[in-house]
């Protein structure tokens, strides 16, 4: 529906058009190094070998094989849990024929000369696999040329196996091929394209069962996060954050109550050219400690931003005022004729869902640390999307991006808080005025007052019947903060009646696979929201609140045609025009998910289920999910306890089984956290519940049991770390609707709020 | 100076009094596995062992620890069956909390080497995990719990310090 070339565009075609680069294998020192070719055009001319030598390739992923018979996979993205190097190194080595007790991996830093790299959106599998593919068969067939020589055997005789090339009884190891061959070859795309590849049934690595990588340090304390670093003569910051995002001036700075603290060395008023900080002070010390108790210290004045009285209400009421107002935003979907159906309607039905702001809350508190060399700034820092993070990191420094290098460690939970990586610029640009390595630490405090939090939302549905209660429209309209906006305006497409730009990650999912005749979906921009914070990238993004809305709106829609909300649903999952690429595969997740959930039987007293399903992050790169969630509502309290949720899962070609399945229980899990256990609030133009003892994630004592099936199949396998979210949370209302009558429309869902409305 | 021992090795740290051990392990000592997460002792990332005891290491003064057996999941040394329970349960993703929850569900086993499904939930909800991978620390430690008794009476931290001192 939206097909104009964005940034996004590009960044899939430094990936998947990977199969548009020459592939390159060639010997570099003892090693056998293969990569696909970089973006110059100038060095065609070259060998492999020497290009490799030179490091003139695409630095998205490369790969050696070393003497001993090792096989190190080199990879540019960002590892927060996700385990994605184990993925693409399980789909390379499969088809190399490597003996994956050797495959290790390497998670490589940023190199002005590398090309673009983004670690979110599910995309990385997604964009991977064929490519990744063909690499490993590449490699297979180049260690067959040469071993099949060295055993003087045809090498049509040859196969791989355990990083062996092996011909009827003879055999000789990868190890000892590098040893004595001689690679040198550079394979055309089209060349690359007509490799065979093995059969999905022969694959003995990809789909099976197999432990992370990045597992064992993670248990014994050696995983290296951002937060570990550590460079000679540092000092140790903390920020204190001004008291709005934006617009806040610095007026007067009084450290006479810091300077009895040990190790206090002073502070700095810092001036941000890229403007990403608007009024920072950093305290310094030689001990975190101490810069810790200087910022409760030090006096700070300001002269406030003018955003510093906005509250959460004062947000939500301007996101009601704009969806209420037609003359307001853009259309992302307009299908039939939503005026002419609507004036053979008999009946209508309103709703307007809301949610609340929610923070990343990642584990690990922002933090950078930061050293300049030979003017060259390195910044070491978890980060999910260094291509964003480094323009505004160079402007802020005023320095050629060239000349800033990003150092990747693993991110202690990223859930989007560390695509765009602001959080680094503080530390740099107080290491250069200083000229001194800085550490900077957040405490957990300072992290949510800089949060980038998902934005409060309102949505407002219309739906239109005629006398037989047949559905005849529906108009939705929705307004938020769009991160996208802020941070990479570049990424949005113009909007389907041509009159301005949307932002897709806060639109997608209301261009969900039902077939609806006439639909029109408004999408608007709350500037209020967007001028008080830095609105974020939440795990499930805009599909997350999207979602609560049409799911939940769904079930009204359902219960208006008397009919069961599953099988009515399965109605509008036809397939008919624009739907017919998916709809059905997503209908049949929800027909496994009923089988198995046993729908709507064996319900106790005050019990009820309710289901939802999601098509992932964009339509473009469907995940399809359904959800079935039971749960048992207090009517005297309005407490709501989740007791089961059955979630299945197409995702194509599960790579890595058993991390998929990780990535489905914990996202299964945040989409029941976000519907009750997670409500931030803007008081005073900031988030006002900084830490745990006001904003409380779901923990063990209210895990659910979960019963989570991936459908089996062969389709392109597309990702998985977000979308187990989004449909959790309606599905968890629509139980409660059936369980007790009543109709939640605020995520989260407030045990008040059901008491209020029980009584009513 | 404040005298304490650190996995084992007696060792004297000169940071002032109020400093947060967190803060001593892992900058002064270099032990690096003891994350920093909230700061107020809700997230359980900080978890150590205080004469046996999990405790938050974020709120612990320097000043409270003098003369104490102090340990971490360094201390460990890798040989903790809940170690070996959570590789094969694959249970960490970004991995953050993991050292904590490891040190936390220690002292579970430690004084219950059998515990029940809500002996484990009681002791273990203290510890936020914000990948959400609570299905599998819960199934490592009855792994761990059921491996068998003995393996986990070896480990039992008293048994370790009396090793220590001898």
């Amino acid at each position: 529906m939206l097909n104009l070339k964005t940034d996004k565009d590009k960044i899939q075609e430094d990936n998947i058009d990977l199969t548009k680069r020459r592939f390159m294998i060639g010997s570099v020192g003892t090693s056998m190094l293969m990569a696909f070719g970089g973006v110059t055009s100038l060095v065609k001319s070259a060998s492999a070998s020497a290009l490799l030598a030179n490091k003139s390739f695409n630095p998205n992923i490369w790969i050696e094989l070393n003497d001993h018979g090792d096989v190190l996979i080199n990879i540019a993205k960002a590892e927060m849990g996700q385990h994605i190097g184990t993925a693409l190194a399980r789909i390379v080595s499969d088809e190399l024929g490597a003996d994956w007790s050797n495959v290790r991996i390497n998670h490589v830093d940023t190199d002005p000369k590398w090309g673009y790299m983004v670690t979110g959106g599910s995309w990385s599998v997604f964009q991977s696999f064929k490519p990744m593919s063909q690499a490993g068969a590449a490699g297979r067939i180049s260690l067959i040329d040469a071993g099949s020589k060295l055993m003087r055997v045809s090498a049509e005789s040859c196969h791989t196996e355990n990083s062996f090339v092996i011909s009827g009884q003879k055999k000789i190891s990868f190890a000892e091929i590098i040893q004595k061959g001689k690679f040198d070859k550079t394979l055309t795309p089209d060349e690359m394209s007509k490799l065979h590849l093995k059969p999905i049934k022969k694959l003995k690595l990809v789909g099976k069962k197999s432990q992370a990588l990045d597992i064992p340090s993670k248990t014994n304390g050696t995983a290296q996060y951002g937060i570990d670093v550590e460079l000679p003569n540092m000092v140790y910051a903390r920020p204190i954050v001004p008291p709005t995002r934006y617009g806040s001036k610095v007026k007067n700075v009084n450290d006479i109550n810091a300077k009895a603290i040990p190790g206090y060395l002073g502070f700095e008023v810092v001036s941000d050219p890229s403007d990403t900080l608007q009024g920072w002070v950093v305290a310094l010390a030689t001990s975190y400690h101490g810069a810790m108790k200087a910022v409760q210290a030090i006096k700070v004045t300001y002269d406030k931003g003018p955003t510093s009285n906005v509250s959460e209400a004062d947000i939500q009421t301007e996101g009601s005022r704009l969806v209420n107002d037609k003359s307001q935003g853009y259309l992302f979907v307009d299908d039939g004729d939503v005026n002419t159906a609507n004036k053979k309607a008999q009946s209508n039905i309103t709703s307007t869902y809301k949610t609340a702001s929610a923070i990343h809350f990642q584990l690990e508190p922002l933090n950078a640390t930061v050293e300049f060399i030979d003017g060259i700034c390195h910044i070491h820092t978890g980060n999910q999307w260094q291509s964003l993070t480094l323009p505004p990191i160079a402007k802020a420094l005023n320095l050629p991006a060239d000349n800033v290098v990003m150092h990747q460690y693993y991110l202690g939970g990223g859930f989007g808080r560390r695509l765009f990586g602001d959080y680094a610029i503080p530390a740099a640009l107080v290491s250069q005025k200083i000229g001194k390595p800085v550490k900077m630490i957040f405490t957990r405090e300072d992290d949510s007052l800089f949060s980038q939090p998902r934005s409060p939302s309102v949505q407002r549905f219309d739906a239109s019947f005629d006398a037989n209660n047949e559905l005849l429209s529906v108009e939705h309209a929705l307004a938020a903060g769009w991160p996208t906006l802020s941070m990479a305006p570049g990424f949005m497409p113009d909007s389907v009646d041509k009159k301005g730009k949307v932002d897709p990650f806060s639109s997608s999912g209301a261009d969900h696979w039902y077939s609806i005749d006439n639909q029109q979906v408004r999408v608007v921009n709350n500037d209020l929201a967007q001028r008080t914070f830095l609105p974020g990238w939440l795990r499930s993004v805009g599909a997350g609140w999207i979602g609560w809305g049409v799911e939940s709106f769904m079930d009204e829609l359902a219960i208006k045609a008397k009919q069961d909300p599953i099988d009515f649903r399965l109605k509008l999952l036809n397939g008919k025009g624009k739907n017919a690429s998916g709809a059905k595969r997503l209908a049949h997740t929800l027909a496994i998910a009923k089988t198995k959930s046993n729908w709507q039987q064996n319900l106790g007293k005050d019990e009820g289920m309710g289901a939802a399903v999601c098509a992932g992050q964009e339509r473009t790169m469907p995940t399809w999910v359904s959800c079935i969630a039971k749960v048992h509502v207090n009517r005297q309290s309005g407490e709501v306890t989740v007791k089961k949720l059955t979630l299945v899962v197409d995702c194509g070609l599960v790579v890595h089984p058993d991390g998929a399945l990780a990535q489905l229980e914990g996202s299964a899990l945040w989409g029941a956290s976000l519907a009750l256990n997670e409500g931030n609030a803007f008081k005073d133009g900031k988030i006002s519940m900084t830490n745990l003892n006001t904003y409380t994630p779901l923990r063990m004592n209210n895990l659910p049991e979960l019963d989570i099936e991936f459908v089996k199949s062969e389709e392109n396998p597309v990702g998985l770390g977000e979308p187990g979210v989004i449909a959790v949370g309606p599905a968890i209302g629509n139980a409660i609707y059936d369980a007790v009558g009543v109709r939640v429309y605020d995520l989260p869902i407030r045990p008040q709020d059901i008491k209020n409305k029980l009584m009513a | 100076m404040i005298e304490f021992t650190l996995n084992g090795k007696k060792i004297t740290s000169s940071e002032p009094e109020d400093t947060p051990l967190l803060w001593v392990i892992r900058d002064e000592f270099k032990l690096t596995g003891t994350k920093f997460g909230c700061g107020i002792a809700m997230c359980g990332a900080c978890t150590i062992h205080l004469n046996d005891q999990a405790v938050r290491s974020c709120v612990l003064p320097l000043s409270a620890v003098a003369g104490s057996e102090i340990r971490t999941i360094e201390g460990l040394e890798n040989k903790h069956p809940l170690q070996k329970a959570w590789v094969d349960e694959q249970v960490p993703q970004c991995g953050y909390c993991q050292s904590g929850q490891i040190m936390q569900a220690a002292t579970l086993l430690a004084s219950n080497p059998n515990p029940s499904e809500e002996d484990i939930v009681n002791h273990m909800s203290s510890n936020l995990c914000r990948c959400m991978a609570y299905k599998r620390i819960k199934s490592a430690i009855k792994t761990a719990a059921s491996s068998s008794q003995s393996v986990v009476e070896i480990y039992d931290p008293k048994a370790d310090s009396a090793q220590e001192i001898s």
